[in-house]
């Protein structure tokens, strides 16, 4: 394959479908080279699909897009050893069409996706690994496959190989990830009648609750669990800080298996069958640990790019826009025959500046600072928050102001006036 | 408690059978110099152990290949990780 394709899109999950159907959508010769035996066959997420951004690329993506539930509850549970205290978020509105969420599974998501970007014209090679990027002085000309023979050009090429990106560090765009930078998350799921989801999570046919939950299911590393409900399977996960794996000495799996065992949790898991288990690295440096996204010839989108909303659980969406971003930029420099060069491709980073992305990573910039060095939000808080209320609600005899001030004085005793004051404030600046 | 093997138990591998993705660049790094082995705690799917004489020992066939054993070796570096061949290795039924 020695001919020259306008642009090379390296990976075929959100970002790189978002990008490949962009540009193929409007005329380019695209070639989409994919590692895995079908799209999505490497791909790991939880999953929630935010409507929006896909809205964005495929407006109609509901009349044929393979969807679990749409969302019509969100709960938030702070989780002690035995308890939680949580809140629960339930609208009509989230029950209206046109939908603003649904969770997906992601091997039948990416496979429908990569469908309609070969629809829309680009050409799609899975099974087949790319090894290096193809460089003329400073310039990416190229990719080198795993196949015989396997050099092949583009004017561009945009890489969308996710969290790992090897090929940007091989190519020394992207230093190595660092272990704080980066969330493990290992996940399963777990498969049931559609009727006992519907009777556990009191919902419809069709109808959807995702659980987020922080606490001690954590054991003190920075992370979150969740459980969400498809049409006819549960997937829960678990996440931490992989520097915070590496000093805790828990093993991920053990530390799933303790969070199923959950009191909580439990009863929900009861009788289901476990078809997959899954692990995944979620790039949640943030906004700081951005790497270089573009330069001559090339492009960063998606994980690759650090581009996850560790804060509000969003990623894909951030994916898909980056990717379409990536893609309007090429489109528009091909209009007026402006070179793939660095000068021209930070037009991809001005637009991400002013989308939604840069944005939000810019809002949250301090937060994964703040909860490294506060342990308290992941141990103690969780710890007095639930003890508060199980003091308050025990009816024993003892009167309610007695109550209050053992309550205080716990707060007090473990963190002081001061301390309490300045986790206040820590938590209001990461959020502000 | 299910152990991690019966969990790789439920997924679907095609393995690239003597061609393993990941190697351990210098096996006396790990036997010597690293102290905390943290690969061997880390590795979501167990695929190191490490045996008793201080030696880590590594096993690709139940890799999910998430990346944290390349990204948690910061000391030494000793970890030479490529992803399989395409088409090999994990191929996730659901992701």
């Amino acid at each position: 394959m020695s001919e020259k394709f306008d642009a090379i899109v390296v990976g075929a999950g959100p970002a790189g479908n978002s990008a490949a159907y962009t540009l193929a959508k409007a005329g380019l010769k695209v070639l989409q080279l994919e590692r895995g035996e079908y799209p999505g066959s490497k791909n790991v997420q939880g999953a929630i699909l935010y409507s929006d951004a896909l809205e964005r690329i495929i407006p109609d993506f509901r009349e044929d897009a393979p969807l679990e539930r749409h969302l019509i509850e969100q709960r938030m549970w702070v989780l002690d050893d035995e308890s939680y205290v949580g809140t629960h978020y339930r609208s009509n509105e989230f029950n209206t069409p046109p939908y603003n969420r649904y969770t997906i599974i992601r091997a039948q998501f990416d496979k429908w996706f990569s469908k309609k970007v070969q629809e829309a014209g680009a050409l799609v090679i899975c099974e087949t690994t790319v090894r290096e990027l193809l460089v003329d002085g400073k310039r990416v000309i190229g990719v080198q496959t795993d196949r015989d023979g396997g050099s092949i050009y583009a004017d561009v090429v945009v890489l969308a190989d996710g969290v790992n990106s090897l090929l940007a560090k091989k190519a020394g765009f992207h230093p190595e990830l660092e272990p704080k930078d980066v969330a493990l998350a290992v996940k399963e799921i777990h498969f049931f009648p559609e009727t006992t989801i519907e009777q556990r999570f009191n919902i419809g046919a069709d109808e959807g609750v995702v659980i987020e939950m922080v606490g001690k299911i954590t054991q003190g590393m920075v992370g979150t669990g969740f459980l969400y409900t498809n049409k006819e399977s549960l997937t829960i996960g678990v996440g931490c800080m992989l520097s915070d794996f590496k000093a805790q000495k828990t093993t991920p799996y053990a530390l799933l298996e303790q969070m199923k065992a959950h009191p909580a949790i439990k009863p929900l898991l009861e009788g289901g069958e476990m078809k997959e288990y899954t692990a995944h690295l979620i790039p949640e440096g943030g906004y700081n640990a951005i790497p270089q996204l573009y330069g001559d010839g090339w492009m960063i989108v998606g994980d690759a790019g650090m581009f996850v909303n560790a804060a509000h659980r969003e990623g894909s969406n951030l994916a898909m826009t980056s990717g379409r971003l990536a893609g309007e930029t090429v489109l528009e420099l091909k209009a007026r025959n402006a070179p793939m060069i660095a000068a021209n491709l930070k037009l991809y980073k001005t637009k991400l500046d002013a989308s939604f992305v840069m944005k939000d990573l810019k809002k949250y910039q301090r937060l994964p600072d703040v909860l490294h060095k506060n342990r308290q939000f992941m141990t103690t808080y969780p710890e007095l928050v639930n003890q508060a209320v199980h003091e308050i609600l025990k009816v024993d005899g003892v009167d309610k102001k007695t109550k209050e001030r053992a309550i205080r004085k716990s707060f007090v005793g473990k963190r002081s006036w001061f301390g309490l004051m300045g986790d206040a404030f820590k938590l209001w600046r990461a959020f502000e | 408690m299910i152990k991690v093997e019966e969990k790789l138990f439920q997924n679907r591998y095609r393995v690239d059978s003597g061609r393993p993705h990941i190697d351990i660049a210098d096996p006396e790094i790990c036997q010597v110099a690293c102290k905390s082995k943290p690969c061997t705690v880390c590795c979501p799917a167990a695929c190191y152990t490490a045996e008793g004489d201080g030696r880590v020992t590594l096993i690709t066939d139940g890799c999910l290949e998430c990346g944290t054993c390349r990204v948690i070796c910061t000391e030494h570096r000793n970890v030479h990780w490529e992803y399989p061949r395409g088409g090999y290795g994990i191929l996730f039924k659901f992701g």
